[in-house]
């Protein structure tokens, strides 16, 4: 393996992390766990409640983790769940 | 984290609201198509006015009913049938058809080689979860060699389809094999298809865990979403004969990307010219 040399982005002084507003609809959730398991930031896990099909919807971790690639939106099959960015005029 | 109870999926509006929430199984990627099919009609701002979806029999037939476009779910085999006659009709409407595997190749078989050789310009889906899931997971085209399956309790000895040969040999456009957990590219390959003029052919291998996969020691969706991750291989424009399906290798991406004149231009041309020299 050659040796990586990182180095700091040079806009990263100015650019700023999209907040993101993860939305879950809890009751369309099927429980078939893909969105938990592809999450590339671990945003997401296994809630404890039923919801009404009887399966455990998932739960937001770390929102703050969330870069908003939206991959739990393109590979949810029940359409249950959906990333936004959050609009906020003084900064949250 | 903001709870939301009512639908308001960005993706609401392409679907009909009182079919919602679908039927299908959990960890079943027929869901997965049908999101990735309207995320590249919402990347692509299509005119729903001018769009058909068909649909033959089986579980992703119902992907037909579930879209809030203008569609048809028809009798077993025929969904190319109908799209045929529906695009020869009106040649500026875009005809997709998105359907099973056993739909396509078995009994459809004829249908879909004879209207790739035509190239008519329509568009297909087909969604490979290995089995005929609907009906109790009989064997079918496409069972790869010694899956168990309700029919072949001792392991399957019937040699499977490769569609994406089936379809390059048979003179499709566009050829190309994802799996549902490619979604950006199979989204891609959607707005590609959507794109183009000709005979146009998408492959999906999709898990089916509730009736392939228990059989075959998958019992979840994200067991049989595991085994496409690991076994799964890129291979643009490789050569389609090759592409096999094994459970140690899925080879996917595209593999035809031609142009040919269409059979409808070719029709409604022949029709013109003959109109014309009728008239002299």
């Amino acid at each position: 393996m050659p040796e990586r040399h990182w180095r700091t982005p040079l806009d990263a002084e100015k650019a700023v992390r999209p907040k993101a507003e993860i939305h879950i609809i809890k009751d369309q959730c099927k429980g078939c766990g893909f969105c938990i398991q592809y999450c590339p930031k671990k945003v997401l896990e296994e809630s404890d409640e039923i919801n009404a099909r009887g399966v455990h919807p998932p739960r937001v971790v770390d929102e703050k983790e969330c870069i908003i690639c939206s991959f739990c939106t393109a590979v949810c099959p029940d359409f249950a769940i959906f990333v936004k960015e959050k609009q906020c005029k003084d900064g949250c | 984290m903001t709870e939301t109870e009512a639908f308001e999926h960005p993706f609401a509006k392409y679907l009909r609201a009182a079919m919602m929430p679908h039927i299908w199984c959990s960890g079943c990627g027929n869901g997965i198509i049908l999101n990735a099919f309207v995320h590249a009609l919402d990347e692509m701002q299509m005119d729903l006015n001018k769009l058909v979806v068909v649909s033959g029999i089986g579980c992703i037939g119902r992907a037909a009913g579930y879209t809030n476009v203008d569609s048809f779910h028809t009798t077993h085999g025929r969904p190319i049938a109908f799209a045929t006659g529906v695009k020869l009709a009106k040649p500026e409407l875009e005809v997709v058809v998105i359907s099973g595997d056993g739909d396509l190749f078995a009994i459809g078989g004829n249908h879909f080689i004879h209207a790739a050789r035509r190239n008519i310009g329509i568009k297909v889906i087909c969604a490979n979860n290995f089995n005929y899931g609907m009906t109790g997971g009989q064997v079918g085209p496409t069972t790869p060699l010694e899956a168990l399956t309700t029919t072949t309790p001792y392991g399957n000895i019937e040699h499977p389809f490769n569609l994406v040969h089936l379809a390059a040999a048979s003179g499709a456009t566009y050829v190309a094999r994802w799996t549902t957990l490619h979604v950006r590219m199979l989204a891609i390959s959607i707005k590609k298809l959507l794109q183009r003029e000709g005979f146009s052919f998408i492959e999906v291998v999709s898990p089916c865990p509730e009736i392939f996969g228990r059989r075959n020691k998958m019992r979840t969706g994200l067991e049989m979403m595991e085994w496409f991750r690991k076994a799964s291989v890129i291979e643009n424009f490789s050569d389609p004969a090759k592409a096999e399906i094994t459970p140690e290798r899925i080879v996917v991406g595209e593999f035809v990307d031609v142009e040919k004149p269409t059979y409808e231009k070719l029709l409604h041309d022949k029709m013109a010219q003959i109109l014309k020299e009728s008239e002299d």
